[in-house]
């Protein structure tokens, strides 16, 4: 009989469907039309993606804005070997993006092409896919302007 | 306002997973058609299921292997009434520990060919295996366990044997 230890591949997975609430659901919606919408927030700040109550106040939250498709990244870290399921399969960056008219930023992807091209400030625009069914990944990556 | 948005959100763990040497030995015993345990040479204690290759009590290594036989008695069990995803058995059916004969810590196993309002502490049980050439390195090569068609242990004796101090 063989000594040799013994290996196998072991997938767990959890297929969870659940609902997104009205205000994620508005901002997915916006997608699917390549529209990024956020909500004003107590004090007048826009927040990109919208949530549904003030960080500060807690109050509850309507006013959707719609914001630019292009921002600045604010901060941002290279990916060399993309995971399987990452949402590029080349190197890219994760980068938080402050879009136009936003104040706050939101996580996405940079296809960048080498990380020598990232920076802190760079001014990066909105690659939409041409299928989009309301999820964040109808906006593939943001790319250089 | 539309209606709630749904959205399915897989979370998918890919692991490469190794038993270790302890369970490998278990694993490919069963393939053999064998079921093997290994015996800690300090309180001669049997261990049987795979596990770590050492002694939980005692911290040495379990290196003798002892072959045992797919007979044993069932020690406690579990009715299964509730249904869930992905499951393969109709309910309700039990899932029994099982002391194998000459072994101190019992197996997790389904039992079959038995109502499960039949089954009892005490009762004896042998294993059903697949075919040989069907058997694989896998605790699925006992397909379950059913009645040996031998009459009751007596119960207190054979917890007996499972506590530490025995």
């Amino acid at each position: 009989m063989s000594d040799e230890v013994l290996r196998a591949p072991h997938v767990l997975e959890y297929a969870y469907t659940r609902s997104v609430g009205p205000v994620i659901g508005r901002f997915f919606t916006g997608l699917r039309d390549q529209k990024i919408e956020g909500i004003k927030g107590a004090r007048g700040q826009v927040i990109v993606p919208p949530i549904e109550y003030d960080p500060q106040t807690a109050e509850s939250l309507s006013e959707f804005v719609e914001v630019g498709q292009s921002g600045v990244v604010t901060t941002w870290a290279w990916v060399n070997e993309p995971r399987p399921n990452n949402p590029l399969q080349k190197p890219f960056a994760w980068a938080l993006i402050k879009l136009d008219g936003a104040d706050t930023a939101m996580l996405h992807v940079v296809d960048a092409g080498a990380e020598a091209n990232m920076k802190t400030g760079m001014r990066v625009r909105a690659r939409w896919r041409t299928e989009r069914d309301g999820r964040i990944q109808d906006i593939e990556c943001f790319e250089a302007e | 306002m539309s209606d709630p948005m749904i959205v399915t959100m897989p979370i998918r763990l890919e692991y490469d997973y190794s038993p270790g040497a302890g369970r490998s030995r278990f694993l490919r015993g069963l393939e053999q058609g064998k079921i093997l345990g290994e015996r800690c040479h300090v309180c001669h204690k049997v261990y049987v299921g795979g596990g770590s290759g050492a002694c939980p009590r005692d911290g040495v290594p379990t290196e003798e292997v002892v072959e045992l036989p797919d007979v044993g008695t069932i020690t406690t069990f579990c009715v299964v009434n509730v249904p869930f995803a992905g499951a393969t058995v109709q309910i309700p059916y039990v899932s029994a520990s099982i002391l194998l004969d000459g072994a101190d810590i019992p197996l997790m196993h389904l039992i079959q060919e038995i109502p499960a309002e039949e089954v009892r502490m005490g009762m004896r049980v042998r294993a059903e295996w697949l075919p040989e050439g069907e058997r694989i390195p896998s605790m699925d090569t006992i397909k379950y366990f059913k009645p040996a068609g031998e009459p009751d242990a007596a119960i207190d004796d054979v917890l007996k044997r499972m506590r530490a101090d025995a």
